[in-house]
Formats: C-alpha cells, sequence, structure tokens
C-alpha cells in the first residue's frame, strides 16, 4: 500500500536543513508546499530552471510581427494616405511612426503571453482547488510532501528518516 | 540566507514572527469594518457619485459644457488626464524598477502603489473617453474593419500611440498586480471562517497552494513582468508627452518633453503615494511595516526626480531664447508673465522650491511635514500640465484670435468627481484586499526584521 507523508516544519532554515539530509539519503522530495519562495530549495529537491522568460519573448516577436503586419497593411496596402505631406508609400519609410505601437504590442503581447502560460501551467485558475495539504502552509508552516511510490524504500524505512528530521508534525496518509 | 549590515535600518519593525505579518494584514480584512472607514467612504462615494452625475450630464448635452472655445479647445480634460496618468506610473516603477535593482523597502509599498496606479489609470481613461463626446462609440479608435470604405485609424498619430500605450499599460499593471496578489489571496483563503467570503477569496485565489514549482515560476514571472514593464512605463508617458511635442505649438513642440515628463511623472506618483500611505499606516496600524525610513527613500525619490522636473523648466526657458525663435520665447515669456503667470509661479513653488526642503533630514523625516508638502507637490503638479496646455494655446497665431479659459462647474465637478472615484475604488482595496504583499514581506523579514538582525549582532 502506498502512502504520502506530510511533514510539517515551522521555519525555512530547517526545510533546507531537512531536505537537504533526506535527499542525501537517496529520499526523493516529490514537493514543498511553503507560504513564500524558499529560496536556494529548488536543486535540492530537483526542481530545473522554468522556460517561461523563452515563452515571454516568443510571444513579445509575435506580437512584433503582427503590429508590423497589422499596421502596413492598414496604412501601406490597403488605404495609403498622404498624412501632413508624408504619403504612405512603403514601411520602410513609415515605420519610425510605427515603432510605439509596434513597442506596446509587443509587450502586451509578451505580458499576457506569459502570464497566462504560467496560470496554466501552474494549474492556478479562477474557481480552482486548493491542493495545500494543510490551510497553515499560507501562513507560516512548511510542509514537505514525501511519497512511498516514487522511492525505492518502505513506509517504515522512510517514516524513521522523516522522524529523525527537526520536524512539528508529521501526517501520514494512504494514498 | 541574504544578509544586511547591521547599521542599516530594519525594514520591518518590532519583533515579528511570519504569523504576525499575517496577523496585521489578514486581521483587519477579517474583522468588521471601522467607523472611520464608512465615514471616509460614504463621503467619496457621494463625490464620485456627483462627479458621474456631472459626466452623464456632459454625455447628454455635449462637450459645449466645459469651458473651451475656439483658442482653448484642450485644457481641464486632458489636464487631467495627463495628471492621472502621471500619478500611475509610481505603481509600476516601485513594483518593477525598485525590484530589478533589488530594493527590498519596495516590499511594504508596492501592493498599494500598484491599486493606485490602476485606479489613477482608469480615472485617467475616463477623460479622452468622454472627450470623444459619443462615448458608445470609442471603440472606433481600434483598426476594426468597417463599412465606411476602408478607413482605418492613423497610425501615425500620437493620440493613437495613446491608445495603444495607455491600454498595454492599464492591462500589464493589472496583470502584474494580480499575479502578486493571488498567494496572498490564498492566505486569506485559508484563514477565513465565514463562508460566502471564503468562497469568494477562494474564487479569486485561483487555488493557488505554494508549490516549490509554483514559487519559482512566480519569480520568474513577477521578474520579467518587471523587466518589460520597466521600458513600458518610460514609453508610456513618453507617448503622452508627444500628444503635445508632435505637434507644431510654441511652447508644445520641444524635445525635452519625454524625459521631463516621465520624471514628473515619477514625482507626481510618489507624491500620491505618500498621501495614500501616510493615512493607510496610521488606519490599519501599519507603522511597524511602513515607516519613517520607507518615508525617507520615497522623499530621496521626491528630491531626485523634482530635480530633475526643475532643471526641465528652466533648461526649457533657456532654449526658448537660446533658439531665436521669437513664436518660442514669447510663449514662454508671456508664461511666467503674462495672464496665466499665477499658475506657472504656483507650478515652480510647489515642483522646484518645496521638495528642495527635503535635503534637510529633519524634514526628510517626519511624516507630517512629508503629508504636507506631498500634497503641495500633488498640487504643483497639476498646475504643470494646466500651464503647459492652456498657455500655450490661449495665444493663438492670430492676435484677434487670442482667449482665455475659464472653467466651468462641469469642468470641476468632473474633475473633484474623479479624486471621489479614486477614493472610494482605494478604501475598497484597502478594506477588503491585502494591503501589503505578506509573501514578499515574509522573505526579508530574517534579512531585516528587527529581532533576527540584532540577533545577528550579538
Amino acid at each position: 500500500m502506498s502512502k504520502i507523508f506530510h511533514v510539517m516544519y515551522d521555519d525555512d532554515a530547517k526545510v533546507m536543513t531537512a531536505a537537504g539530509k533526506l535527499v542525501g539519503q537517496g529520499i526523493r522530495v516529490k514537493d514543498v508546499y511553503s507560504p513564500f519562495p524558499i529560496h536556494g530549495i529548488d536543486p535540492v529537491i530537483g526542481i530545473k530552471r522554468t522556460r517561461l522568460a523563452i515563452c515571454s519573448f516568443m510571444y513579445a516577436m509575435t506580437g512584433t510581427s503582427l503590429a508590423l503586419l497589422g499596421m502596413w497593411y492598414f496604412m501601406i496596402q490597403d488605404w495609403p494616405m498622404n498624412i501632413g505631406g508624408k504619403p504612405s508609400f512603403s514601411l520602410l519609410e513609415n515605420v519610425m511612426a510605427f515603432i510605439p505601437v509596434t513597442f506596446e504590442f509587443s509587450v502586451l503581447c509578451g505580458a499576457h503571453g506569459m502570464a497566462i502560460t504560467y496560470l496554466l501551467r501552474n494549474g492556478t485558475l479562477p474557481g480552482m482547488p486548493a491542493s495545500n495539504p494543510d490551510p497553515r502552509t499560507t501562513d507560516d508552516k512548511f510542509v514537505v510532501e514525501i511519497t512511498t511510490d516514487n522511492n525505492s524504500m518502505s513506509a517504515d524505512e522512510l517514516e524513521a528518516a522523516i522522524r529523525a528530521t527537526d520536524l512539528l508534525e508529521l501526517s501520514i496518509k494512504d494514498a | 540566507m541574504q544578509r544586511e549590515a547591521t547599521i542599516r535600518e530594519p525594514l520591518i519593525l518590532g519583533h515579528k514572527t511570519y504569523k504576525d505579518i499575517t496577523d496585521d494584514v489578514v486581521g483587519p480584512i477579517m474583522g468588521p469594518a471601522p467607523l472611520g472607514w464608512k465615514i471616509m467612504i460614504t463621503i467619496s462615494s457621494l463625490i464620485a457619485v456627483y462627479g458621474v452625475g456631472c459626466i452623464l450630464y456632459l454625455l447628454g448635452t455635449g462637450i459645449g459644457t466645459w469651458g473651451l472655445n475656439k483658442t482653448v479647445d484642450w485644457a481641464w480634460d486632458i489636464t487631467n488626464f495627463v495628471w492621472w496618468v502621471g500619478i500611475g506610473h509610481a505603481g509600476t516603477l516601485i513594483s518593477a524598477v525598485l525590484l530589478l535593482f533589488r530594493q527590498k523597502w519596495r516590499m511594504a509599498i508596492n501592493r498599494s502603489a500598484e491599486a493606485m496606479t490602476i485606479f489613477a489609470v482608469i480615472m485617467a481613461a475616463i477623460f479622452p473617453g468622454i472627450h470623444m463626446g459619443r462615448i458608445w462609440v470609442s471603440y472606433w479608435v481600434l483598426p476594426l474593419p468597417n463599412q465606411f470604405g476602408s478607413l482605418w485609424v492613423n497610425f501615425n498619430s500620437p493620440l493613437l500611440w495613446d491608445v495603444f500605450a495607455i491600454s498595454t499599460y492599464f492591462s500589464v499593471s493589472l496583470v502584474f498586480w494580480y499575479i502578486g496578489l493571488i498567494p496572498d489571496f490564498a492566505t486569506i483563503r485559508d484563514r477565513m471562517t465565514k463562508p460566502l467570503p471564503k468562497k469568494i477569496y477562494s474564487i479569486l485565489a485561483f487555488g493557488w497552494s505554494g508549490r516549490a514549482k509554483n514559487w519559482t515560476r512566480f519569480e520568474e514571472v513577477s521578474l520579467v513582468l518587471a523587466g518589460i514593464a520597466t521600458p513600458l512605463v518610460f514609453s508610456v508617458h513618453s507617448i503622452v508627452s508627444m500628444d503635445f511635442a508632435t505637434s507644431v505649438i510654441p511652447g508644445w513642440h520641444t524635445t525635452i518633453f519625454p524625459p521631463y515628463f516621465v520624471s514628473g511623472a515619477v514625482f507626481s506618483g510618489f507624491a500620491m503615494v505618500l498621501t495614500l500611505l501616510l493615512i493607510m499606516r496610521k488606519a490599519m496600524n501599519l507603522e511597524n511595516y511602513i515607516h519613517v525610513k520607507h518615508v525617507e527613500y520615497m522623499n530621496i525619490v521626491i528630491i531626485v526626480t523634482g530635480s530633475i522636473v526643475g532643471v526641465a523648466y528652466l533648461t526649457e526657458l533657456f532654449i526658448s531664447w537660446y533658439s531665436g525663435v521669437e513664436y518660442e520665447s514669447y510663449a514662454f515669456i508671456n508664461r511666467f508673465s503674462g495672464p496665466y503667470s499665477w499658475a506657472y509661479w504656483m507650478m515652480m513653488s510647489c515642483n522646484v522650491i518645496s521638495p528642495q526642503l527635503f535635503w534637510f533630514k529633519k524634514i526628510r523625516r517626519s511624516l507630517i511635514a512629508t503629508f504636507a508638502l506631498s500634497i503641495v507637490v500633488n498640487i504643483g503638479m497639476w498646475f504643470e500640465r494646466y500651464v503647459i496646455i492652456v498657455t500655450s494655446l490661449h495665444r493663438d497665431y492670430l492676435p484677434s484670435s487670442w482667449g482665455e479659459f475659464h472653467a466651468t462647474n462641469i469642468d470641476i465637478g468632473i474633475f473633484i468627481g474623479t479624486i471621489g472615484i479614486f477614493l472610494t475604488l482605494f478604501l475598497a482595496y484597502a478594506r477588503f484586499f491585502p494591503v501589503l504583499a505578506l509573501n514578499e514581506l515574509k522573505t526579508i523579514l530574517k534579512s531585516s526584521g528587527e529581532s533576527y538582525k540584532n540577533e545577528q549582532a550579538k
């Protein structure tokens, strides 16, 4: 029978020490729930760097292209106008006046594209149920989640290793 | 863990724990509304209702209800627009630029400053909206396919750049603010006991659970948003200034406008942040989080930006003479000695002279003096826009067309009304939203909290 261990700590430094100790014994930490980002925990529990910044750049480039394409169509191709003695002959000659809108539209797409991707990847959307194991983890407590499923040790061995850390509470549930 | 020099003043006073930070911020939301808040929101919503009434009267009757005339055809409307947009610049500056510079003191003020930004930009957007006269066709500013031939909007016009700049700025600021709010809404959700508010906060919290991976993404998104919001802040007010600078009106046609407007915007925005936060820290007992050191830092920003604005005023005067263009030099001589010289000197004394008082440490660290001067700066920055706009227009090219501007009750009513709407929104925010960035403050407790620093010193 597989089990889920929720180990609660009352300080971020204790979480760091405990996670380091457990990982050192070959135990895989599934997740850490915390009320604020614990700096330095990611490499310890094996979380890779997010690629959201790359996403943002790609969304922004899409915005740049769309803005330039749109303005080329509206101002040059579809209905060229002579505004203030400066006729709309070609994109290259008019692009100076299009820079502000191109910039704004790139930022618009980059920011919103990244924000939407972030919410989808996190699974945080309006009305979604919360999945933190204890309501205190959004206040001042920290929970480390360990399961027997992704560890080779038995439940008893895991429990013994967990109890050796400076924990506050331990809850064991059947998965 | 990060360490900070012990001689540096702590940013979180008192012997706070993580739980205390939660209690201090979430406590007031869970408790009953204080009487003072009820009185304040009643007054501000009455002013807001009066403003909405004036707006409806304007929409029903027409732009003629403003004091505009053939010569001065842009006055309070655009003055108020630029004033509100300027105020809206401090929020993103605090949250984005100061985040990039790793300034930890921003964490106590960024949430409220961003809220202020969003509400101020909404107020700003009202003015061009109602100035169109037919607000119900305001979507015509977008390049939409239409039945009037191939009639597209003019992408060479700074007024259209403004449409894109303001809407991008508003929506990006809103997203930036909300992404920071999600974890704090989750904190309220997990503590709220009443069923209906708990339901509402759990919808607002988007199911945030605070997993390690979520926090990594959260920090990356905040950093990237800060990185792209920083040039955005500069671009928005530059584009606002180009509404004037790309025209051929003497007094407007100057290349100094973009940097001068941006620093003016930051200047007025910080003044408004101080005005609001000095009241809020007292009313909500946040003295341990927003204290004299934070006020001092903000006052230093005010000296810097106020001095940039002062240099810009003097440069404008010098260049108007040095250019040898008589129209240009007349525009500026008329500004400080003509019929609107009272407004010019009001602007000069409020914006250039008064912030220099902050060079004195006593004044810079005095909350009462800061509050008084922040209001002086707010007034001064309104007059700056009024001076630029009205004095440049009221002497037309032909002396037979010279005129003056007199504000009507509707002009005044709409302006006062937007202040009422703004304060109503801000008060509602202060009541129901986490006014400090809980998750960010908790990260600096150990490096900048008073008790932790003292332990390090031992």
